[in-house]
Formats: structure tokens, C-alpha cells, sequence
């Protein structure tokens, strides 16, 4: 953080993290679980998604608007929400052929 | 194999078509090719450490790095761009009457290029990064075989640079002295895309949390992740999704570089016709 010291200044426009669950979404051979993840709808959601590879991968959702680089055997939090009762696909960008969906209800 | 060939080619086209643009909108500058090898250097180096240093960024500021990271390189790629096209509406006339009078390489280059170098270097950081990933992320992996990620790897660059390459002779034919309008509409359309982009990054993290539900859907007409879907992202910021706040930035990037335009633009208009 010491190299982008211009960035510092926005760590007091953070919100407080406020969030009841987290919701944990795994990536292990290039696959995710849980494969269908439910999250509640018209609420703010905090989801951890775990890269428990060797190699980086990148969550990324154009339903979700999300896209967020998860290095090797590292996490990342990703906020969500409120979001409307549905699907939303995302994927790994590195493997797009690795796929999943989460559902809100 | 294929797998880098797919993300080298598109990584290099995305920031391959920028470059074409600014060098495009730098022809007849001395020394422009110095500076667009310094931004192209500087940004690969900056996509090294952007990808060796990916987990502490991501765990910076709250799990909000990334998103913060990017959002402020793209503000300051918009930016430059913005200086640029404002230094452009003051001097492309004249720019583009000394080319026809004395040939070209002939206008000295001026600090205004210097931002320009800057748009590339922060280009090819974005989109080397991921590259540089991916690659480390298939040389662990070690199922394909070092030479095929290198083929893989090497026709995607070719791929991609020969795409680029063809947009930059397509600009070439626009007459010189038209070549700068049209250069300035591209940068500004680029500019407008990535103050888009760098906005919706600020939602991602929830640092601005406004206006975040799509307006419309064209994702069926054209993906945004198709290979057409992400050349237009990158040349006019084409969103298959895009929400109110993203449409009201960019708006507001473009009518900004319009009126600062008109503002300190052709003082030596009075000079009239030559």
C-alpha cells in the first residue's frame, strides 16, 4: 500500500463492513462451490470467493457487474446487493470455461 | 495452448487499439515513437509488479484494493486525455497545416504527449497484468508444456497486434487534415469509457452507491465479452449492461471535454485560412 500512497485517501470513504453472513464461494480444480449459491434478495451481501489453486483466477460477473482478480491459493471479498429474486452467472475469466451460478431469493 | 493464444490476443488487442490511437493522433510529432515505447515499457513493467503484488492490493484498503487501484489509474488515464484533447484544440490546426506545408516529423513534441505516454503505460499495466497471470498461472499448472505457452503466447500477441495495426492504417487514410478531429473524437470517446469503467469500479467496491441497476440489456445483441464486445468496450467503452450512474459519467466526461474544448481551443483561429 506503501506504492500507491494516492490511494490512501479513499480507505476513509470505505463503508463499514456491516454485514450479518458471509457468504464463502470456493475454486478448486476449476470448479466452484457450492455450484448454485443462494444468496438473500434486497439486501447488501458480503461474499468471500476462496482460489484454493495454484493458479490465479479472476471472479467475474456481467450479470452482477463484478470482476475481481483472486490470486493463487489467496481470497477476495466481493460486496453485493440489494439484489432483485434471480440468476446470475459468473465465471473465472482466466478459464472461462469454468462457470457458476448464483441464485437470489 | 489455445487458452493463451484467447487471452494474450485479446489482452493485446485491447490495450494494441489504444496505442493505434494515440499513435494515430501523434503522426508528424518528432520523437513520438520514443514515448510510445516508454509508456509501452513502463507499463509492462508496472503489469509485472502489478501481478507479482496482486494479493497485497487485493487485501489493501479494506479487501478493496483492486477495485480502488483501478478506478484511480483509469481517473488518471481519463485525465491525460482530457489534457491532451484541450492541448489538441489549441494546436491541431496548426499541426496539421505544417504537415501539409513541410512534410512530416516536423511539429516538435510537446509535454501534452508526454500524457498520452502515460494513457499507453496505464493500458498495458491493465491489460498486461492479467496476461502476466494467466501465463504464471499456466507455467505452475504445467499440463500444456512451456513451448506450446509460448506459441500460445506468441500468436496472440501477433494477433492481436496485427489488429491493432490495421486501425492504425485505416486512421492513416483519413486525410491529414481531418486526421485530428477525428483522432479527438476517438480520444474523447475513450476517455468517456474509462470514466465509466473507473466509476463502476467504485460501485464494485461500494464506495459509490448510487444509481448501481442496469438501464438497458444489449448483452443478447452483443456480448461485452465477445472478442467485437471487448473492442468496443475499449474504443467508445461499450457496456452490454450499463447503469444510470455509468451513463451519467460517461455523458458528463464527454460534454466536459467538449466545452473545455470550445473554451481554450483555437485562439489563433483569427489567423484564418491559409
Amino acid at each position: 500500500m506503501k506504492k500507491f500512497p494516492f490511494l490512501v485517501f479513499a480507505l476513509t470513504l470505505l463503508p463499514a463492513a456491516a454485514y450479518a453472513d458471509d457468504y464463502v464461494l470456493t475454486l478448486k480444480d476449476h470448479q466452484f462451490s457450492p455450484a448454485e449459491l443462494v444468496l438473500p434478495a434486497n439486501q447488501k451481501v458480503k461474499m468471500t470467493v476462496k482460489n484454493q489453486q495454484a493458479t490465479p483466477a479472476e471472479f467475474e460477473s456481467a450479470d452482477l457487474n463484478r470482476e475481481k482478480v483472486v490470486g493463487a491459493n489467496d481470497e477476495v471479498t466481493v460486496f453485493l446487493g440489494p439484489l432483485d429474486p434471480g440468476t446470475y452467472g459468473y465465471f473465472d475469466d482466466l478459464h472461462r470455461e469454468t462457470t457458476g451460478k448464483i441464485t437470489v431469493k | 495452448m489455445l487458452g493463451a493464444l484467447v487471452i494474450v490476443f485479446r489482452e493485446t488487442m485491447e490495450a494494441g487499439l489504444i496505442i493505434s490511437i494515440v499513435l494515430a493522433a501523434t503522426k508528424g510529432v518528432t520523437g513520438r515513437g520514443l514515448w510510445v515505447s516508454y509508456g509501452i515499457a513502463g507499463g509492462i513493467l508496472g503489469a509485472c509488479l502489478v501481478a507479482l503484488f496482486t494479493r497485497s492490493i487485493s487485501a489493501a484498503l479494506e479487501g478493496m484494493g483492486q477495485e480502488i487501484f483501478n478506478a484511480s489509474v483509469l481517473s488518471l488515464a481519463v485525465i491525460m486525455l482530457i489534457g491532451h484533447n484541450v492541448w489538441m484544440s489549441r494546436h491541431g490546426r496548426e499541426m496539421a497545416d505544417k504537415m501539409k506545408t513541410l512534410g512530416e516529423a516536423v511539429v516538435k513534441g510537446a509535454s501534452s504527449f508526454l500524457a498520452l505516454a502515460v494513457v499507453i503505460g496505464i493500458s498495458v499495466l491493465r491489460e498486461g497484468s492479467e496476461v502476466v497471470l494467466f501465463l504464471y498461472g499456466i507455467a505452475i499448472a504445467a499440463n500444456d508444456g512451456p513451448l506450446m505457452m509460448i506459441a500460445g503466447g506468441t500468436g496472440g500477441l501477433a494477433l492481436g497486434a496485427c489488429m491493432s495495426t490495421l486501425l492504425y492504417l485505416g486512421l492513416l487514410h483519413i486525410p491529414t487534415r481531418h486526421l485530428f478531429k477525428v483522432t479527438s473524437i476517438m480520444l474523447a470517446l475513450l476517455a468517456a469509457g474509462m470514466a465509466a469503467q473507473a466509476i463502476a469500479f467504485l460501485q464494485q467496491a461500494q464506495v459509490v452507491d448510487i444509481l448501481t441497476s442496469a438501464v438497458w440489456n444489449t448483452s443478447g445483441f452483443l456480448s461485452e465479452t465477445s472478442i467485437p464486445g471487448r473492442a468496443l468496450h475499449t474504443l467508445i467503452g461499450y457496456t452490454d449492461r450499463p447503469n444510470g450512474l455509468q451513463l451519467i459519467v460517461y455523458s458528463v466526461t464527454l460534454s466536459t471535454i467538449y466545452v473545455l474544448m470550445r473554451l481554450f481551443g483555437q485562439p489563433v483561429a483569427a489567423k484564418g485560412a491559409i
